[in-house]
C-alpha cells in the first residue's frame, strides 16, 4: 500500500501518574511537583502512529494546543519519531473541546491544502486534566469522517484502517476508510523510549507555530474534587527466606513468572 | 515498625547515608537511647542519598574534603559495599590538561595513586571513548563505586545490634522544642520525644528543621540532572555493576558511569536550578521520589551532544534508550562546604547536612566523635556550621553563591579565585578613599577589602625587578607585582592597611580573667595594656585558633582574630564562658588600621602628644591615645614584622583616622597597602603561621614551633595534653623554604601557590610520623629576600637547614632548600625592626 501520513494531537498536562495534586483555586491539577507530560493514551497514539510509518513509510505529523511549554512534548513525541510538528500557541485552559477539534480541523485543512492530506489524524481517549471525551467526536464530524473511540492498535491497508478497541469481553475490530480518527486507549502498545540520537534530531526537527483562526468558546470547569484515596490492604507474605514460596505465588498470579 | 519512646538521649532526624553513619558511630562510640526518624519509608525515604550516582573520586585540592572521603572509602569498603573501578578525568583543552597536572598534585599531596594518561591509554581502558574528543587524563585505579543505601541498612543494624537504636520510619518531624536557647525535644505526627540532643541530618530539607529551632542551616535544594541509558550493547556482556572506569569529562562538566548495562550520564554543566524547601514535593506528591524531580530536557540537551561526542557508539546506540531521567535534587552551600557541627544559635541542636555520598561515613563518625569527646580527629573547621556570619545565612546569600559554585563543581577554580556575587556587603568606613586609590577588592567574609591598589603601581617600576613578577599567567591570576611593589615600600618606609575586617570581641563580667585564661594558652593575668599572641588549643593540644587578646581593664579583655574564622572563635569562646563571664561581639563597633614600618612611629608621632617612641611604647602593649580629636586604641604588635600599630577606632571614625594616617604619611614615603602584603609577603618572610593553613586541629604547637619553654601555671585547655606532648618528639615539623630554581622545561620561570607536594630532590615520597605527606601549606613572594618562599611540614628527619628537596608543580620538580626548621623567620631573623631599630 501507499505510505500513509498520520497526524497525532497531544496535550501537555499536568503528569497524573502520581498522586494529583490541585490548583489551590481547585479548578486545574498542578504539575509543579509531578512535572508535564503528555498522557498515557497520547504516548500511545504516537507509538502507533510511528509504527505504521515505520511499516509503510509517509510521515508522522505531532500537533499540540497550548502556550510555549507545550513545545516541550511535541520534541518529546519528535524524540520517538515524529517528522514534523504543528503548534497552535494558545492558552489551552480558554478552549472547550469544541473549540479544539475546530483548530485541529483547522490545520487539517490547511495542510491538506499545502499538499500533506492526513489518512489518519490520532488523538488521546480523553485528556489527562480535563477528560472531556470529546476531541476526536467532534474533529471526525467537523472533518466528515469515520470515528472509531477507544483505539489500542490499528493496521492500514489498501486505503482502510483495521483498528482494535479492547473490552472487558474481549477486542473489537473495526474496518474503516481512510481517512478517518481514531482516538487512542493506552494498554495496546509497548510506547518506546527516546533514544539520545532521537532526541538531538527531535531539537532540530521543524515545529510550525500557528495562531488559531476560531475564537474560543470555551467550557469552564466549575472545580475539580479528589477521590478518597483507594484502600489499600497490605498482607505481610511473611518474614525472611520463609516468605519465598508466597512471593512466588504471588508472582505467578500477576503473570510476572509463568 | 518500631514504636515511637518519648525520651531519647539523642535524635537523629533522617535516614539517609549521613543519618545511618551517624547512628551506626554513635553507638560505636558509646551512646544508648538514639532515635532515628524519617518521614518516608525505609531502606530509601526519598532523600539525595536514593538517586545518588553513587562514584567516589578521592583526589580533592581540598584537605579536609579529602580526608573526609579516604575515611568514607575505608568504611564502604569495610562494609563490604565498594567496588573499585578506577576513573579517568578527561581534558578536552590544555587548559583542562594544566589542571589535571595541579590534581596530580593533590594527589601526591594525599599519597594517593594516580597518573596522567594518553588518550590512548584511555580509549585502552575504555574502549566505546572517542580517543580524538580528548588530549588526556587523569587516571586513578581506587575510584569505586558503593551501594549506599545498602551501607546505611548495615550501619542501622549495626546500632541496633547493639541495642542502641530504634528506627520509626514514616514519622514526620512538625516542631522542634526549645527552652532559653537548649533543645530539648522533637514534635513529630507521631507523638513528642525528649531529648537534649537533636541532630538533623535531613538532607535538602534541613533548612527547615533548622528554622523550626530559630537556627540556621544555609543551604539551597539544586537539580543535578541525571539521565541512564539502556541496554548498551557493549555493556550488557559485562558482568556485574560496573567493569570499566568511571569518566569524568571535566572540560564538559559531564560524567558518565556504566551501571550494568546502561550508562548514566549525569550533569553540573546546566544552568544553576535552585529551589527552595517548600517546593520540594512529599513522599506521596512526588511521582518518583521527593528528591527526583521532573526531568527538564531542554536544560539537558546540549550536555547530550557533548557526551554522544565522546562515546558515540555507545550513546548513539539507537536500541539504547532513555528510560530514567531525573532533575535530582542534592544540597548546595553558598561556599560549597558541609554544614556540621553544633549550631551557633541553639545548644545541644546538631547539623549534618550537605554531605554527598563521598563523604558520608568519614562525617558521621566525625561528628559522632565531636559530639562525644567535644572534637572529631579530623579537623573539620571549614565545614563547621558556625563558620558563617549573619549576611552569609541569608536566603539570598546562600542562592546567589550557590547558583554560582554549582558550576564550579567540575571547573578549574584557581586558588585565589574571587566569589563575584553577593558583593558588595560589608563596606569598611573608608571604603570610598580606598576605591578612589584604585584599590582591587578581593571579598573576605562579605567585606571588601583592598588586595593591592593600583595607585602604587609607579611603586612597580621603581622596585623594578625586585617586584618578582610571574611569567606565567596562572601564576599571576588574582595577584599582581604591586602587591611585592607595596611590600618593599612597607619595608623601605611604612604602609598602612586596612583590618576593619577582623572579628573582634570582648570577655567582660568578674570571671573575665579566669574564663580567658582557661581558653588561651598564654598567660591571662597580665597588667591591664598587655597585648598577648597565644594560641588555643583544644583538650588533645592542638590548634582551635590563634588569635591575639588585649587587657583592657581588670574585668575586661579583646580579643581579635581573623574573619574567616571569626566566628567560630566566637562560639569556641561563648561555649567555654563560666558564670560571671559573657562574650561581647563588637566587629561592627570596631574600625582597625594597621600602621608599620620604619617610619610608623614618624607618622603617629605626628598626629599624637602621646610618646611612640619604641622605649616609651613597648611592644606587646596597648594603651588608648588621642590622635586630635579621635580616641584611638592602640596596640603594638606586627604580623609583618615591622615596628607599628594596630590602631582601633570606632568604625564611624573610621574614615578619618584613615584620611589623617595617609595624609601624615605621604611625605614620608607611607602609603597605603593592601591585605597581599599582610597576609602573604610579611608574614611569609616572617615565618608567621596562619590559622587553617600552617595551624589547625591536626597540629601541635610542638610541630608548629610554637612550643612554650614553659607552661604557665593556671590550667587551660589543652594543658594536659601538652604536657603530655613534651615528652615526645614531633611527628611531623613545620619549615620554611626556599625554591632554588623556578624555571621549567618549556624555559617559563613557575611560582607556586600552595597545595603542592614537597619532595626529595629525585622525586620520592616524604610522609611524617602522622603518615602525612609533606605538602605546601603557604606559598608567597618573600621580595626583601628576592626568594618565594614555602612552608610545609616535613618529617622530622628532613628538617635541618639546607637540606635539599623539590617541590612538584604543574609535574615538573623544582628544587627547593630548607631555610628554617622552627619559627625563626627568613628575613630579620633578630626581629630587631620589630623592636624599632632601624
Amino acid at each position: 500500500m501507499a505510505e500513509v501520513n498520520i497526524l497525532v494531537c497531544v496535550k501537555r498536562a499536568a503528569d497524573v501518574t502520581g498522586e494529583v495534586v490541585l490548583t489551590a483555586d481547585g479548578t486545574a491539577l498542578d504539575g509543579r511537583y509531578s512535572g508535564y507530560a503528555m498522557s498515557g493514551h497520547e504516548t500511545a497514539a504516537v507509538e502507533i502512529a510511528v509504527s505504521l510509518v515505520e511499516q509503510h513509510g509517509g510521515s508522522v505529523t505531532v500537533l499540540t494546543l497550548g502556550d510555549e511549554d507545550a513545545v516541550e512534548q511535541l520534541r518529546d513525541a519528535l524524540a520517538v519519531g515524529a517528522d514534523d510538528a504543528v503548534h497552535i500557541e494558545a492558552d489551552s485552559s480558554a478552549y472547550g473541546p469544541a473549540d479544539v477539534a475546530a483548530a485541529i480541523a483547522e490545520v487539517v485543512r490547511a495542510r491538506a491544502d499545502a499538499g500533506t492530506a492526513y489518512d489518519l489524524v490520532l488523538v488521546g481517549n480523553d485528556a489527562a486534566d480535563t477528560g472531556n471525551f470529546q476531541v476526536g467526536i467532534r474533529l471526525a464530524y467537523l472533518l466528515d469522517r469515520p470515528v472509531v473511540a477507544g483505539v489500542q492498535s490499528a493496521e492500514v491497508a489498501d486505503g482502510t484502517a483495521t483498528l482494535h478497541v479492547g473490552s472487558a469481553e474481549g477486542t473489537e475490530t473495526y474496518e474503516v476508510a481512510l481517512p478517518a480518527v481514531a482516538t487512542v486507549l493506552e494498554g495496546g502498545v509497548d510506547p518506546r523510549y527516546p533514544n539520545i540520537r532521537g532526541r538531538m534530531r527531535a531539537k532540530k526537527a521543524p515545529v510550525e507555530t500557528v495562531t488559531a483562526g476560531v475564537e474560543p468558546k470555551g467550557g469552564r470547569t466549575l472545580g475539580l474534587s479528589l477521590p478518597p484515596p483507594a484502600p489499600t490492604q497490605v498482607t505481610v507474605l511473611g518474614e525472611g527466606p520463609g516468605a519465598a514460596p508466597a512471593v512466588v505465588d504471588v508472582l505467578r498470579k500477576i503473570g510476572v513468572l509463568s | 515498625m518500631a514504636e515511637l519512646p518519648d525520651r531519647a538521649s539523642v535524635v537523629v532526624i533522617g535516614a539517609g547515608i549521613v543519618g545511618n553513619s551517624l547512628v551506626h558511630h554513635l553507638a560505636e562510640l558509646g551512646w544508648t537511647d538514639i532515635v532515628q526518624l524519617d518521614k518516608g519509608p525505609l531502606p530509601n525515604p526519598g532523600g539525595s542519598t536514593g538517586h545518588a550516582s553513587n562514584f567516589i573520586f578521592p583526589v580533592d585540592h581540598n584537605r579536609e574534603i579529602a580526608e573526609i572521603t579516604l575515611d568514607s572509602m575505608r568504611q564502604y569498603k569495610e562494609m563490604g559495599v565498594f567496588t573499585e573501578s578506577g576513573g579517568i578525568e578527561v581534558a578536552r583543552t590544555e587548559e583542562r590538561m594544566e589542571e589535571l597536572r595541579r590534581r596530580m598534585s593533590s594527589s601526591r599531596a594525599r599519597g594517593v595513586e594516580s597518573r596522567m594518561v594518553t588518550p590512548q591509554e584511555v580509549a585502552e581502558m575504555v574502549p566505546f571513548l572517542e580517543p580524538s574528543v580528548i588530549v588526556g587524563g587523569f587516571y586513578t585505579p581506587s575510584v569505586g563505586v558503593v551501594d549506599s543505601l545498602r551501607a546505611g541498612t548495615i550501619m542501622r543494624e549495626r546500632a541496633m545490634a547493639r541495642n542502641a537504636l530504634t528506627v520509626v520510619a514514616n514519622v514526620e518531624v512538625t516542631d522542634l522544642l526549645v527552652e532559653d536557647g537548649h533543645v530539648r525535644g522533637v514534635e513529630t505526627t507521631g507523638g513528642t520525644i525528649h531529648a537534649d540532643t537533636v541532630v538533623i541530618a535531613c538532607g535538602v530539607w534541613s533548612p527547615r528543621l533548622a528554622q523550626m529551632a530559630g537556627a540556621h542551616i544555609p543551604l539551597t535544594p539544586a537539580v543535578h540532572q541525571m539521565i541512564s541509558v539502556g541496554p548498551c550493547t557493549a555493556l550488557a556482556e559485562k558482568p556485574g555493576e560496573i567493569s570499566f572506569p568511571i569518566i569524568r569529562d571535566m572540560d564538559t562538566f559531564c560524567y558518565e558511569r556504566q551501571h550494568g548495562s546502561d550508562m548514566e550520564v549525569g550533569s553540573y554543566g546546566h544552568r544553576a536550578i535552585l529551589h527552595d524547601v517548600d517546593e520540594i514535593p512529599s513522599n506521596e506528591q512526588a511521582k518518583l521520589s521527593p528528591t527526583e524531580m521532573p526531568f527538564t530536557s531542554d536544560d539537558f540537551d546540549p550536555q547530550l551532544e557533548q557526551a554522544l561526542e565522546l562515546m558515540p557508539e555507545l550513546l548513539g546506540d539507537e536500541k539504547a534508550e532513555m528510560r530514567y531521567a531525573i532533575n535530582g535534587l542534592l544540597s548546595l552551600t553558598p561556599d560549597g562546604f558541609p554544614i556540621v557541627g553544633e549550631t551557633p544559635e541553639v545548644k545541644g541542636l546538631w547539623s549534618a547536612a550537605a554531605i554527598w555520598i563521598k563523604e558520608g561515613p568519614g562525617m558521621g563518625r566525625a561528628i559522632a566523635e565531636w559530639m562525644t569527646h567535644g572534637q572529631p580527629e579530623i579537623d573539620l573547621h571549614q565545614s563547621d556550621v558556625s563558620r558563617f556570619h549573619p549576611h552569609q545565612r541569608t536566603r539570598a546569600h546562600v542562592r546567589s553563591r550557590a547558583g554560582e559554585g554549582f558550576i564550579k563543581t567540575y571547573g578549574i577554580v584557581h586558588p585565589g579565585e574571587q566569589w563575584s556575587g553577593s558583593r558588595p556587603v560589608r563596606l569598611a568606613p573608608m571604603h570610598a578613599s580606598q576605591k578612589e586609590l584604585g584599590a582591587v577588592f578581593f571579598e573576605a567574609s562579605g567585606w571588601e577589602r583592598p588586595q593591592w591598589y593600583e595607585s602604587n603601581a609607579p611603586l612597580v617600576e621603581k622596585f623594578g625587578d625586585a617586584v618578582m613578577p610571574r611569567e606565567h599567567e596562572w601564576d599571576s591570576r588574582w595577584w599582581s607585582p604591586i602587591i611585592n611593589a607595596e611590600h618593599l615600600q612597607m619595608r623601605e618606609a611604612g604602609g598602612i592597611v586596612d583590618l576593619t575586617a577582623f572579628v573582634v570581641f570582648d570577655v567582660l563580667g568578674p570571671q573575665a580573667l579566669e574564663a580567658v585564661d582557661r581558653v588561651i594558652v598564654a598567660n591571662a593575668d597580665v597588667p591591664v595594656g598587655k597585648v598577648l599572641y597565644t594560641p588555643v588549643l583544644d583538650e588533645r593540644g592542638v590548634f582551635r585558633s590563634d588569635l591575639t587578646v588585649m587587657r583592657l581593664a581588670h574585668d575586661h579583655f579583646r580579643v581579635v582574630t581573623g574573619s574567616s574564622h571569626g566566628m567560630q572563635d566566637l562560639k569556641w569562646w561563648t561555649d567555654r564562658m563560666p558564670e560571671g563571664a559573657v562574650c561581647v561581639d563588637v566587629t561592627s563597633a570596631v574600625s582597625t588600621v594597621g600602621l608599620w614600618g620604619p617610619q610608623a612611629a614618624a607618622v603617629l608621632g605626628s598626629l599624637t602628644a602621646a610618646d611612640v617612641s619604641p622605649g616609651a611604647f613597648a611592644f606587646g602593649t596597648c594603651r588608648q591615645i588621642e590622635i586630635g580629636n579621635l580616641p584611638v586604641l592602640a596596640s603594638r604588635i606586627s604580623y609583618v614584622g615591622e615596628h607599628g600599630w594596630e590602631l582601633h577606632v570606632p568604625m564611624e571614625m573610621g574614615a578619618a583616622l584613615w584620611d589623617r594616617l595617609l595624609e601624615a604619611g605621604r611625605p614620608l614615603g607611607v602609603v597605603p597597602v593592601g591585605i597581599g602584603v599582610y597576609t602573604t609577603t610579611g608574614r611569609m618572610e616572617k615565618g608567621y603561621r596562619a590559622y587553617g593553613t600552617e595551624l589547625d586541629a591536626d597540629r601541635t604547637p610542638a610541630e608548629a614551633g610554637m612550643a612554650r619553654a614553659r607552661l604557665k601555671d593556671a590550667d587551660f585547655i589543652g594543658k594536659e595534653a601538652l604536657v603530655a606532648q613534651g615528652a615526645d618528639a614531633p611527628r611531623a615539623v613545620l619549615c620554611t623554604l626556599t625554591v632554588d630554581d623556578h624555571t621549567s622545561t618549556s624555559g617559563t620561570k613557575r611560582y607556586m601557590l600552595g597545595g603542592e607536594p614537597i619532595l626529595t630532590r629525585d622525586g620520592g615520597e616524604l610522609v611524617d610520623g602522622h603518615g602525612n605527606h609533606a605538602y605546601v601549606t603557604s606559598a608567597a613572594s618573600a621580595p626583601s629576600l628576592g626568594r618565594h618562599v614555602l612552608m610545609a611540614y616535613l618529617p622530622p628527619d628532613q628538617a635541618s637547614v639546607g637540606n635539599e628537596l623539590a617541590v612538584s608543580y604543574m609535574e615538573e620538580l623544582y628544587p627547593v632548600t630548607v631555610g628554617s626548621v622552627d619559627a625563626t623567620p627568613l628575613f630579620d631573623p633578630e626581629n630587631t625592626r620589630l623592636k624599632g631599630r632601624y
